[in-house]
């Protein structure tokens, strides 16, 4: 069989080469410094932090073992073949569940609140005035980059040990974050029914009520119900603090060693986020039809 | 001109029905799961002991916090502030960068159209299951392994981004035209193959988009791992929040936020480098 692709005369094929292996040698050579500045960072950030590999080598097994030992009681057998011994104090840490549970859902649902009065005021397209809108989008910034557990320790402080800081610093996260993403959902939203409705000689208020409520609230609740997956992980070691929840049993037991309960407030949280996970994952599905639910 | 006739409201009654007589069970749906979630909302108010009394008092005290807060004062810890800075930012670099790299191999496995379901499936829920566990929790355990300091926080933010990127990485490997592993298929190409010359052209773009994005939101994680004494700046805002030293806390916020500002901006760039104009928005 005779070959079908025709061979360029020598010349016009040698030029055509060079220019190929001069972009090619551009492009490797760009990659290669690329490489050696990401190289040469991470080395400067491995002495920042300390890194040293002999004790994680020389640890590692510990690490390894420690799991071994969260999964043995204390008379040495595996959890799994006592579970009332192990999961001894189910009561106690069912009730701090529940409470953890408590916190993100009423945190999410004051940050959802606050995200939903802000954001029309952060979407460039809907807020009345230009400094409204950069004033509303810093404080949202603000809200959202200062980590909830930094809030948490300060609430601890003003509003005494227990949920209430929690509740607050997630409320306040939350808002942070949902602000930012309900106003790029508004953002998204189609302005024509907003001038059908201000051509009414509608205020503000109804164009945003008649016009582009009705657009994203879908979207709304979708960020909303993310958001308070997120938030019961995050609620998780409020108690690390003393904001509340599972969290200060667990810090406990880690510093004490009480290695058969690690591992079961563990169990119990993994299977609450499992839990709430699909709960909101069915949900969505329920709200706005399979699309949604990834 | 034409002329809209009047409705036959008695014939549309007839043609609509669900329109004009919803069921009940439609027309109640949405007041009751409001009034359940306003229900639990209540219940959760007074469950975690949110008295009127309490929040005021509490609300004055925070007022107070945040004038004494005014104005952002290091004292003179600054160096030591920068220097712990530092460290947040190599924790937050170091910390991300191992997780890709680990999760790379691992995200292969969890991808569907790599591997069978039956071995997809397990190692999804371990993914799952590291995903579920905080990062500070995970740096408590790695404090006990390599003892307090940033390390045991690279070890935290590691972990716990392994398991994030593992299902990232897999659904941008899902998401991948098949058509091009077809082709090297077709040419004679090995598994192997296909996976580097097939897959990875396509994923790599995103990946890289991704573990920006995370390198960005790690920084913030950093500064809250030094609370549990895992390093970086979270250990002096700790401290400085314990002693109440409301000037330094200020400060080391206005540090924080500084920080993030200046590396959204420089992954944003980079980002740009990388995948074009398109990804970043």
């Amino acid at each position: 069989m005779t070959s079908a692709v025709s061979i360029l005369p020598r010349q016009q094929l040698a030029a055509l080469n060079d220019t190929y292996r001069t972009a090619v040698a551009r492009k490797r050579l760009r990659f290669a410094l690329g490489a050696a500045l990401f190289i040469a960072a991470l080395g400067v950030a491995a002495i920042g932090a300390e890194v040293n590999l002999r004790t994680f080598f020389a640890h590692f097994d510990n690490f390894v073992s420690y799991f071994d030992r969260i999964l043995k009681l204390d008379d040495g057998t595996r959890v799994w073949t006592n579970i009332g011994e192990w999961l001894w104090g189910w009561k106690k840490w069912l009730k701090l569940l529940g409470e953890t549970l408590l916190i993100s859902y009423v945190g999410t649902l004051i940050g959802a609140v606050f995200a939903f009065a802000l954001n029309f005021f952060a979407a460039e397209n809907t807020s009345p005035q230009k400094w409204l809108c950069f004033v509303t989008r810093r404080l949202l910034e603000f809200a959202r980059t200062v980590p909830s557990i930094v809030f948490a320790l300060i609430f601890v402080i003003a509003f005494g040990l227990g949920p209430i800081a929690g509740v607050l610093a997630i409320a306040i996260h939350s808002s942070g974050a949902l602000g930012k993403l309900f106003s790029e959902v508004v953002e998204n939203a189609d302005m024509k029914p907003v001038e059908g409705v201000r051509s009414t000689g509608a205020s503000w208020v109804s164009c945003m009520r008649f016009a582009v409520l009705p657009q994203v609230i879908t979207g709304y609740a979708s960020y909303a119900l993310l958001r308070l997956e997120i938030n019961v992980r995050e609620a998780s070691v409020m108690g690390f603090v003393g904001a509340g929840g599972i969290g200060q049993e667990l810090v406990v037991a880690i510093r004490k060693f009480y290695y058969s309960d690690v591992s079961a407030i563990l169990l119990t949280i993994i299977l609450t986020v499992f839990v709430i996970d699909i709960g909101t994952g069915w949900l969505r599905g329920r709200l706005f039809g399979r699309d949604a639910r990834t | 001109m034409s002329h809209v006739p009047a409705p036959d409201r008695a014939e549309l009654r007839a043609r609509y029905p669900d329109v004009f007589d919803r069921p009940a069970s439609a027309r109640l749906k949405t007041p009751v799961m409001a009034l359940v979630a306003l229900a639990v909302f209540v219940f959760g108010l007074v469950d975690l002991d949110f008295s009127p009394s309490r929040f005021v008092s509490g609300l004055r005290e925070l007022g107070w916090i945040t004038l004494l807060m005014l104005p952002p004062d290091p004292g003179s810890s600054f160096p030591l502030y920068l220097k712990a800075l530092g460290e947040t930012l190599s924790i937050a670099l170091l910390g991300t960068t191992l997780a890709a790299v680990l999760a790379l191999p691992v995200s292969l496995l969890a991808a569907r159209n790599v591997v069978p379901e039956i071995l997809r499936f397990p190692v999804r829920r371990v993914l799952d299951s590291i995903r579920g566990i905080d990062t500070l929790i995970w740096a408590l355990v790695w404090i006990n392994v390599v003892g307090l300091g940033p390390f045991a926080g690279v070890l935290a933010i590691a972990v716990s981004d392994f398991g994030a990127f593992g299902k990232l990485f897999s659904e941008a490997i899902e998401a991948a035209d098949q058509r091009e592993v077809e082709g090297i298929r077709a040419s004679g190409g090995s598994g192997l193959h296909e996976i580097r010359f097939g897959l990875m052209p396509q994923v790599l773009p995103v990946i890289a988009g991704q573990v920006l994005y995370f390198i960005e939101s790690n920084t913030r994680s950093a500064t809250i791992i030094g609370i549990v004494g895992a390093g970086g700046i979270g250990l002096q805002l700790a401290e400085q929040i314990r002693v109440l030293e409301w000037q330094r806390v200020s400060f080391l916020i206005v540090m924080i936020l500084i920080a993030v500002a200046a590396i959204d901006w420089i992954s944003g760039k980079l980002r740009f480098a990388i995948i074009g104009r398109r990804a970043v928005a």
